[in-house]
């Protein structure tokens, strides 16, 4: 079976239909390259063959370059690379010029592509090769390049294609940031020419009426020039100083990806497309020799994918959730309503007064009047999704129920009166979840009649729109369990990980220890611009300081005295206290009272640092380097996800560096901590940590697996990369 | 050591940059020839009496493209086998052409040199000449590219400079030039530019606003907050290079900045035996020349280092200058001289400088050679040191010692 099918039709349109077997979805690999390369050279060759067609067997067109075969590349090293980009190019020049005399522009054979669905990355480069891209009227489609978002850029032709046909400048956004538009609305951009109801046949009809013009694009004509402006013309000097400073400023200088399209844009639009086209190739050669994109690719695409199709899901039956309960409409609880009844799952949302309940029903009316007013969500749709919530005081409403979500109140003895009143109500093979950010799983489960269905669910906030779910298993957690909260995650389109039950699970285990390492900077007299500054230019996305800002000073505080409370004398974190009980002493409890680290005006909006905590901590003479302040920052979460690693919290790397990213924030470009630790080798890692702890102490103590893969010249990925845990469970 | 001396120096009056400006309808060629005419009848230099015009000029395209050194000379009244060499480093292209000559000299490399340099910046737009270092990915992450307005802004933001300060020295700088011209104190330099019929097209400096009053220039906008604020956000690129930095203080406007003007300067410099051969007598001696490279961003802060490096180089310190040329291409460039050196205010661009006069970009290195010449003659001083910050992060330093 063949990714690529050849048929010639009566009316000499010879069609190509892109189906690759057992896959729901088309994605190019090399081999697949290879034979639509030699059914291009037998149309050319064919005298019967008028024109070609080029089409999908499925419904939507690709998905893009099978991403494996990219890592396959890399292997080879960069020459290898090189030449497979350049074997790319040639094929789809050859598409391009289709058989055209190269002086007269004549005698070529149309080539259109008519595309039903989804087009992405190779799916959009190799119709933009053709000579005209039909596509179906199919809202749902999405098209455009996409692959600035897992850290490389369009390379085989498609920077290069797009810059000249529409300009750098309304190029941008498609290019630099990814954006997929609906047919009608790439029709408008100017990436596809045409919607049609039947696109195939428009497509048939377009190439046996096609000319010789018709066939030459615009930069293979005499005298083009590229719209808006090429670099040294006045105008297009403008955008490409503006360009270099705005993709500078917002990617911070981490994304080597955005950096390389841009030089590649710029490269480009000075020499002819051929020429251009080997600069493309060139510089997509130097990002993925870059281990960003390797860590990126492995994280944001490969095994993100991996988790969501659970990759980690125990082997029990299908636990799709058809009823959910929600206990407590508060803004968790309200969230969670919201994206069940999104995903089609009834709902039924109880707290103790009715008005609360409504209140948080309102919350799902409110986001989808919202989605109605962007035209992304049609009246019928809003019904059936607010259809499917019942708001009610009811317990006995939680009857059929085949999942709970507990999302009350942090506090044990809320939690477990609820509990208890749920489990009176629903099936005993129902599988009871407590969205819970602090509280142990296993001491909750107390609670519950039937402990090993009773798990840990926590969400992020705001829940429609953070990407990441943390499941916990407490001790006697099962496996039908596990598989229900993964069910349901994948249900709701949401990112799974599974770890186990320790404080503050993985996620803030890890981000607690980076908020507190800027506050004590701060404490220390280093200058908080430094710290916010050189948080994010190591790419994340909120410096320590507007972290805790965000999040409450007084939320800190009592984290801090829970913790205490329960380590005793082994509580190591009284400098940071020092500095959030002053803070809270002050009132400052950050952007919800107007005032934190930094000052707030009016409307909320953030200003700079406070003078009062600048004058309260003042800054000493002697400031530490930037890369001391970003390793202090990244050591401090990265060496908490390694210990979760080792204690078995976390069982696989995998998880470890998609849920930071997704949960956090955590430096993207990275892939993720362990992804990062890899990059600088262990070796260096260990450097790192035993300069830190000679100055700060124990916190930043090498983790013994850490310094074990040093000490064998192993990298985590090397030995853990498969999903293998650490500590046997 | 030969030595190099300077024997005269002389310069067009500046005229506004703008199409309603009085030199506006001179070409660059017609100025250049005028002021290199001027230096020959002034100097009676007949024949190959000049190995070479070096002659400083920044934006290089159009008609100030092609090697506008040569054809100046073909145009002017020097002989055809004087050559002529264009050079450009940017604002101080007409002080580098100096020191090429000066240096050249004393190397023995010929025995004297026409050398300084025009700009129109009316007629050839600065910037039209491109420039990979503003559009050239990999020169703009690497160098983390801003314009020189915001760079003159980081330097007020670094070194903690007002908005008020930089306004108290613009108008100090009005009240000089107006108070100098008023003494006729650029007599001995300034050539009118005249046209082809010996009419009189300019002859005083036409940008200066005498009068000028803080309160005037408290309204004007800070002319660099947009672009480094919002789009395209320059800001963020500087505080990526000086993470330190919580925000630019936005201090530049059109009033404490230079002058967009059109202007030509020339400076005739030769070794003792040329002097002898032509009778003239020599005014004062190069008695070191320094270029230096600097952080690129903060770009303008060269004065300073350049400074060091002349003055360790000739064995010097600061307080052996009596006067002190400082271009003001911006305010913050002076003020941070002053700064560093902990020079009196009262010692630096006493005549004004190109806030109030204008900066012709390719002229301005060699005017301010002469304007310092001129002042020292006139106080009786003996040494005085010249500079200029320079685009890219650069600096150049002239000192020239009476004799």
């Amino acid at each position: 079976m063949a990714d690529f099918k050849y048929e010639l039709g009566a009316d000499g349109v010879a069609v190509i239909t892109w189906d690759v077997p057992e896959k729901s979805m088309n994605v190019m690999s090399l081999e697949g390259f290879a034979l639509l390369d030699s059914f291009i050279d037998k149309a050319l060759a064919d005298d019967a063959v008028k024109g070609v067609v080029i089409t999908s067997g499925k419904p939507d067109f690709a998905g893009g370059m099978d991403l494996n075969v990219i890592a396959e590349m890399r292997a080879g090293g960069a020459q290898a690379i090189f030449d497979g980009v350049m074997r790319m190019h040639t094929i789809l020049r050859k598409i391009e010029l289709a058989g055209m005399d190269p002086k007269t522009k004549k005698g070529g054979k149309p080539i259109a592509t008519a595309l039903p669905g989804t087009a992405l990355g190779i799916g959009l480069e190799l119709p933009l090769s053709t000579h005209r891209i039909f596509a179906a009227d199919n809202p749902k489609a999405k098209i455009g390049l996409p692959e600035i978002m897992v850290g490389i850029f369009p390379g085989a032709g498609g920077t290069t294609r797009l810059v000249r046909k529409m300009g750098a400048m309304v190029a941008a956004p498609f290019l630099l940031e990814g954006k997929l538009s609906d047919p009608k609305k790439a029709r408008a951009a100017g990436i596809i020419d045409e919607v049609a109801e039947d696109p195939l046949a428009a497509a048939k009809a377009w190439v046996l009426a096609a000319t010789d013009a018709d066939l030459v694009k615009p930069w293979d004509a005499k005298g083009y020039k590229m719209p808006g402006g090429a670099p040294y013309h006045p105008a297009g000097f403008m955008t490409f100083v503006g360009a270099s400073a705005m993709v500078h400023g917002k990617t911070m200088g981490v994304y080597p990806a955005a950096k390389a399209l841009l030089s590649a844009v710029y490269e480009g639009a000075l020499v002819p497309f051929d020429q251009a086209l080997k600069i493309e190739a060139r510089w997509f050669t130097k990002v993925l020799m870059n281990p960003s994109a390797t860590s990126m690719i492995r994280s944001l695409f490969i095994n993100k994918g991996a988790l969501e199709k659970g990759a980690n899901r125990p082997e029990v039956a299908d636990q799709r959730v058809k009823k959910v309960g929600v206990l407590g409409a508060g803004m968790m609880g309200a969230g969670i309503a919201l994206v069940s009844a999104l995903a089609g799952i009834q709902v039924v949302l109880i707290d103790a007064a009715q008005e609360a309940a409504d209140r948080g029903k309102a919350y799902s009316e409110a986001y989808l009047d919202k989605g109605m007013a962007r035209k992304k969500v049609t009246p019928e749709k809003k019904e059936a999704v607010l259809g499917l919530i019942t708001a009610t005081t009811d317990y006995a409403a939680l009857d059929g129920c085949d999942l709970i979500v507990e999302a009350v109140f942090e506090d044990p003895a809320v939690k477990a009166e609820v509990t208890a009143k749920a489990e009176a109500v629903i099936p005993t093979d129902a599988i009871f979840a407590t969205n819970t950010s602090t509280l142990p799983i296993t001491s909750l489960a107390k609670a519950s009649a039937r402990p090993e269905q009773y798990i840990g669910i926590h969400f992020f906030s705001p829940v429609e729109k953070m990407l990441l779910v943390e499941i916990i298993k407490g001790r006697d957690t099962g496996p039908v369990a596990v598989a229900k909260a993964l069910d349901y995650v994948r249900q709701i389109k949401k990112t799974p990980i599974v770890v186990n039950d320790e404080r503050f699970f993985y996620a803030n285990r890890c981000i607690i220890p980076y908020i507190n390492e800027g506050i004590r900077m701060v404490a220390e007299g280093v200058n908080p611009t430094l710290i916010e500054n050189a948080a994010k230019m190591v790419g994340m996305p909120l410096g320590p300081l507007q972290l805790v800002d965000e999040t409450s000073i007084d939320l800190g505080v009592k984290i801090a005295k829970a913790t205490k409370a329960a380590m005793g004398n082994a509580y190591p974190d009284e400098a940071v206290d020092e500095v959030v009980f002053w803070m809270a002493d002050q009132g400052r409890l950050g952007r919800k009272t107007k005032s934190g680290f930094y000052d707030y005006d009016e409307a909320g909006k953030r200003q700079g640092i406070s003078a009062v905590v600048a004058d309260h901590y003042p800054q000493a003479a002697d400031q530490p380097e930037l890369t001391h302040v970003q390793h202090r920052l990244l050591m401090a979460q990265v060496l908490e996800a390694v210990r979760a690693f080792e204690a078995g919290v976390l069982e696989d790397i995998r998880e470890g560096d998609v849920g930071a990213i997704l949960g956090w924030g955590f430096a993207p470009w990275s892939g993720g901590p362990f992804a990062w630790l890899d990059i600088i080798g262990a070796a260096r890692a260990v450097e790192i940590c035993e300069a830190l702890t000679a100055e700060y102490g124990a916190r930043f103590e090498t983790p013994a697996l850490l310094r074990d893969l040093a000490a064998t010249g192993e990298t985590f990925y090397g030995r853990y990369g498969e999903g293998q845990a650490a500590k046997a469970a | 050591m030969t030595e190099a001396y300077i024997y005269d120096a002389c310069r067009t009056p500046r005229g506004k940059g703008r199409p309603d400006g009085s030199l506006h309808e001179v070409t660059s060629v017609a100025l250049s020839a005028r002021l290199l005419n001027a230096v020959k009848e002034r100097n009676g230099l007949e024949g190959h009496a000049v190995e070479d015009v070096i002659w400083g000029n920044v934006t290089q395209v159009m008609e100030q493209g092609g090697c506008l050194a040569r054809s100046a000379v073909l145009l002017s009244d020097l002989d055809e086998s004087i050559p002529g060499l264009s050079i450009n480093r940017f604002c101080a292209s007409g002080m580098e052409a100096v020191n090429l000559a000066a240096n050249q000299v004393k190397g023995g490399a010929g025995q004297a040199y026409i050398a300084g340099g025009v700009e129109m910046m009316g007629r050839v737009a600065m910037g039209s000449d491109g420039a990979a270092i503003a559009v050239d990915p990999s020169l703009t992450f690497k160098t983390y590219f801003v314009p020189q307005g915001i760079s003159a802004d980081i330097i007020a933001t670094e070194y903690g400079f007002t908005r008020e300060q930089a306004d108290a020295l613009a108008v100090e700088s009005q009240r000089r030039a107006a108070e100098a011209w008023a003494e006729n104190r650029f007599a001995k330099s300034i050539v009118p530019v005249l046209d082809q019929n010996g009419l009189t097209i300019l002859d005083r400096d036409e940008y200066m606003r005498p009068g000028t009053k803080v309160e005037d220039l408290a309204k004007l906008k800070a002319s660099f907050k947009d672009m480094g604020e919002m789009m395209p956000g320059f800001d963020k690129v500087a505080m990526l290079k000086y993470p330190h930095l919580t925000s630019i203080n936005h201090i530049h406007h059109a009033g404490n900045s230079s002058g967009i003007v059109d202007g030509a300067a020339a400076v005739l410099i030769g070794n003792k035996e040329f002097g002898e051969a032509h009778g003239l007598k020599p005014r004062a001696r190069i008695r070191a020349t320094a270029k230096i490279g600097t952080d690129p961003t903060i770009m303008l802060t060269g004065p300073v280092p350049v400074t060091e490096k002349i003055l360790r180089d000739s064995g010097m310190s600061i307080s052996d200058i009596d006067l002190f040329e400082v271009n003001e291409a911006f305010a913050s460039v002076v003020l941070r001289f002053m700064q560093a050196f902990d020079v009196d205010a009262s010692k630096v661009n006493v005549n004004g400088g190109a806030m109030a006069m204008g900066h012709p970009l390719g002229a301005t290195g060699a005017i301010i050679i002469g304007t310092l010449l001129d002042e020292l003659e006139r106080r009786d001083l003996s040494t005085g040191l010249a500079t200029l910050c320079i685009a890219s992060g650069m600096g150049a330093a002239t000192i020239i010692e009476r004799v």
